[in-house]
């Protein structure tokens, strides 16, 4: 007797139809496609889609089908000459409110699309585009910690009336001390006051007491925790940003991600115009709004090279003319909410508007100083790389720019108008502020730029080899074990399948060594059957009947099979751990693969061998080559 | 069809020593050139440009060679990439250099030789990330080893079966190392990952040998250990050949089919699959016998459950 539990013969059926269906939509070729989508973020509605379709039939522009998908207007075309022309009317006629992207389209039927099945993602490797690799200065962050709460101290200190000589600070390399702060205090100072001032405000910070030859002095070093925390703080602000400015570009399906401890990769599906696009989401741009210093003359400060003492001094301004605005802030760029450009009586300007904090901030300020003068500094942080006896040396560039300097005309609070810039300035200074400021400079340290034909050639040689090398598998096992080559050969394609369906469902992108694993996951799968069917012949040989040959085989074939797939299992695992993008997709597909071929392999190429051979028949004879 | 009708009686453990031999000159020669020559390392691990571009006829590459080197770019590498009209083109790193210029540099440089030149991708990878990497691949390929010479001590109960699983994983890994170095097939991120999978897949031949040892040292106690290793092997000769013959067919598949950047992922593929096969004939079990392997290694009470009777 040969048999195999219904239950299980209801997963093996089920799953299969399951995998099947998740899998339909990934084997439907390819249009090329323009997105589009509404700069305000609205979903896209059957009129908004109305426009386009009616722009593209205007200017003669044939497409193949238009859709709204998940709040974006998808519009397919037969080829890319279209596709581009399309984009180009769009740009021209809509610019103002629509954005659009280059992209691509499954053909596969509407209603699959309707159910939420979607085709398995493709990397950059597979379908084109821009990949960034950009490094956040972490240690950039932690420094700047400790010069707020240099700051923070200073105040506090002066508030409580403590006298204290200097503090110090010991940013991360390079130091006995790293990531701390000292407070100098004159001789005989009163200690204790001047701990209960830098407590009262910093209860999550440690300090201790120290005596130095020149006086006591208050250490406080940050912990590795508050470390950490401040560079994953850095690095998700930063990833938030850099998510931002890419949503700002209508690019179709980016990827903005942590990777590692300090970096974070975008890819950029479709895009190819590199140079337009570093420049924009790479910039460091900040903005902060300072009174100006009207006691103090700005052209003698310049002419001394230093400010005077609480003051800033600025050469860079609209008029020319050196500015000196006040050390105090009125509010930073991280109080923004919203950047428009706008055009007003005194030419292009951008609208501005603050959260609740900043518009206080600005009340206050603008009920004191009406008739004053505001400044407002524009602030990017580059990084220079140049060649110093042959070693690269990296250098921060700071810019620092006073782009308006206009007298508060009324008290007003979170709405206001920046105004006074040059034309084509707004739109690109709005978008900057509006998609957030980077809070650590971040350096662009690897780039690739894929074409989309390269992208199709390597679709293609992966399927090719794919397919060739299924075949050639499937005519050599038919050859040599009959039957159960066709049952391993059935067995194989559902590992296909299952595989494609559970990319698809876990959204992995498949890169072209994610292709490879697939077409090695085919061969190792094989290796299950083989392990089975080679046990099944030995039964034979050894004289024992068909049905209990296929049921030792099986049950004597699985600890093998378990300890492979194990090995392998641990080297995959090893590989997604430490690998990143298209290694990282290998790994991926190897580790599902393994999953996969364990289930139809054990579970599907059994009830296959039952149906054929199981239940109370009397079989004498296997057809296993 | 069958490839060995009647169970074969190969003897190998008494041609061992002839085995060994090979081994250890293969293992001599991989090492020294690892360790004297290097790897042609890709920019993926040195930092620097990578360019890759198609002509509309066949691209003369003496001639891209000659127009760079008149650009100042000096002993750039540039050789046909797939196909006759395909190039890439290596650039040292460019510190300093924005790669939208370089990009346009190289583009003109191209176009100047022929007018439908396209440049298909570019890559530029900092000098910094570049000795990351180096230092990540090395790290995941003893991580894998390590991980694996762990199931290898819980695996088998006797340091005799361990010591030749383990000498036969690394086997393989050198080996690919070794022809990679002495061929100077660009050595990428792809074929670490192939690495990995090889490193994987090396042991399970010697784990199915080893499990049909067990088996045969439980049926026969008494037959010299020499002779069970011979059986066992032999028992799954035809397994093993079978399993990798398929597996070279997909591999050679997608070595052939699969495009130039595919091209050292496949071929690492194929060396670690083919050394696989015989380090775990000629190579594993001949190091446990040497090791003084009896059946009293792994059967130490007769009340052990074999695993092979899981269910």
């Amino acid at each position: 007797m040969l048999e195999f539990a219904r239950w299980k013969y209801f997963l093996v059926v089920f799953v299969t139809i399951a995998a099947l269906l998740f899998a339909l939509p990934s084997f439907y070729q390819e249009d090329p496609a323009l997105q589009v989508v509404r700069k305000d973020k609205v979903a896209m509605d059957t009129a908004a889609l109305g426009t386009v379709e009616q722009l593209l039939t205007s200017r003669a522009v044939p497409y193949k089908s238009a859709y709204i998908d998940d709040g974006r207007a998808i519009v397919r075309f037969t080829d890319v000459a279209d596709q581009l022309k399309a984009r180009d009317a769009v740009n021209d006629a809509l610019a103002n409110q629509y954005l659009s992207a280059l992209t691509n389209a499954s053909r596969a039927p509407a209603i699959l699309r309707k159910v939420g099945l979607r085709p398995m993602a493709l990397g950059l490797d597979l379908r084109g585009g821009l990949y960034l690799l950009y490094q956040v200065d972490v240690e950039g962050a932690v420094s700047q910690l400790l010069d707020s709460y240099e700051q923070g101290f200073r105040r506090s200190l002066a508030a409580a009336k403590v006298n204290f000589n200097d503090i110090v600070t010991f940013k991360s390399s390079g130091s006995s001390m790293p990531n701390a702060l000292r407070i100098l205090l004159p001789p005989g100072a009163d200690v204790p006051a001047a701990l209960a001032a830098v407590k009262k405000d910093n209860t999550d910070l440690t300090f201790s007491v120290v005596s130095e030859t020149d006086g006591p002095a208050i250490e406080m070093a940050l912990t590795q925790a508050q470390i950490t925390a401040r560079r994953d703080y850095a690095i998700e602000k930063n990833r938030t940003t850099l998510t931002n400015r890419v949503n700002e570009m209508g690019v179709s399906e980016p990827i903005v991600q942590r990777q590692g401890a300090d970096k974070i990769n975008v890819q950029l599906p479709g895009v190819s115009n590199a140079a337009a696009v570093k420049d924009l989401i790479g910039k460091v741009a900040t903005l902060e709004f300072r009174m100006e210093d009207t006691q103090n003359n700005a052209a003698e400060a310049a002419a001394r090279g230093r400010p005077p003492l609480g003051s800033k001094l600025y050469l860079k301004t609209v008029s020319g003319l050196p500015v000196l605005l006040k050390r105090e802030l009125v509010i930073t760029g991280d109080q923004l909410t919203n950047a428009t450009p706008t055009t007003t009586n005194s030419g292009p300007a951008v609208s501005i508007k603050l959260n609740g904090p900043g518009g206080d901030a600005m009340l206050r300020n603008t009920e004191q100083n009406v008739g004053k003068r505001m400044g407002v500094v524009y602030i990017e942080k580059t990084r220079q790389t140049t060649m110093v006896d042959g070693k690269p040396v990296t250098k921060d560039l700071t810019e620092e720019r006073v782009i308006n300097l206009a007298t508060i005309q009324g008290v007003f609070s979170n709405t206001f108008e920046i105004t006074g810039l040059q034309a084509g300035e707004s739109s690109d200074l709005s978008k900057l502020l509006r998609a957030g400021s980077l809070s650590a400079p971040i350096t662009l340290i690897e780039e690739q730029a894929i074409g989309p034909s390269l992208g199709q050639d390597n679709i293609v040689k992966g399927r090719n080899a794919l397919l060739i090398g299924l075949l050639a598998i499937f005519i050599f096992m038919v050859l040599y074990y009959h039957a159960f080559g066709l049952v391993a050969n059935a067995v194989l394609l559902a590992n296909v399948i299952l595989l494609t369906a559970l990319l698809a469902i876990l959204h992995a992108s498949l890169s072209l060594p994610g292709i490879a694993g697939i077409i090695l996951t085919v061969g190792i799968a094989v290796d299950a059957n083989v392990l089975i069917y080679e046990r099944i012949r030995e039964e034979l040989r050894n004289g024992v009947t068909p049905q209990a040959a296929i049921r030792a085989g099986f049950e004597k074939a699985f600890s093998a099979i378990l300890d492979s797939n194990v090995t392998a299992f641990l080297a995959g695992f090893v590989l997604y751990v430490v690998g990143t993008g298209p290694v990282q997709s290998f790994a991926i597909v190897l580790l599902l693969g393994i999953l996969t071929s364990m289930f139809t392999s054990l579970l599907g190429s059994r009830a296959l061998i039952t149906l054929m051979y199981g239940g109370s028949r009397k079989i004498t004879k296997l057809s296993i080559g | 069809m069958e490839f060995f009708h009647k169970p074969t009686s190969f003897p190998f453990m008494s041609t061992r020593k002839v085995w060994y031999g090979l081994s250890v000159i293969l293992m001599l020669i991989s090492l020294g050139s690892f360790l004297g020559r290097g790897l042609n390392l890709a920019i993926d691990f040195t930092g620097g440009v990578r360019i890759e571009a198609a002509f509309p006829q066949a691209a003369n590459v003496d001639a891209v060679r000659a127009a760079l080197k008149s650009a100042g770019f000096d002993d750039a590498p540039v050789e046909n990439f797939g196909s006759s009209r395909e190039i890439s083109i290596r650039l040292p790193p460019q510190p300093g250099a924005d790669s939208a210029a370089i990009r346009t540099k190289i583009e003109g440089i191209l176009q100047s030789l022929d007018p439908g030149a396209e440049l298909r991708s570019i890559e530029v990878v900092g000098s910094q990330v570049g000795s990351e990497l180096r230092g990540k691949a090395a790290e995941s390929l003893l991580g894998a080893l390590a991980l694996i010479f762990i199931y290898i001590m819980f695996r088998f109960h006797t340091w005799k079966l361990s010591a030749g699983a383990i000498l036969a994983v690394l086997h393989d890994p050198i080996l690919v190392l070794g022809v990679f170095s002495v061929s100077r097939t660009p050595f990428d991120l792809t074929v670490v990952g192939a690495m990995l999978a090889v490193i994987g897949y090396s042991l399970n031949d010697t784990v199915v040998v080893f499990d049909r040892i067990r088996e045969r040292f439980e049926s026969s106690r008494r037959l010299e250990p020499r002779l069970v290793l011979d059986q066992s092997i032999n028992q799954t000769l035809s397994r093993t050949i079978m399993t990798k013959v398929v597996t070279l067919i997909v591999v050679v598949a997608l070595y052939v089919l699969g495009g130039p950047a595919l091209k050292g992922f496949s071929e690492a593929l194929i060396i670690g699959i083919l050394a696989g096969t015989y380090s775990s004939i000629y190579i594993s079990s001949a190091i446990a016998l040497d090791c003084g392997l009896k059946a009293d290694d792994l059967l130490p009470t007769s009340d052990k459950k074999p695993v092979d009777d899981l269910p």
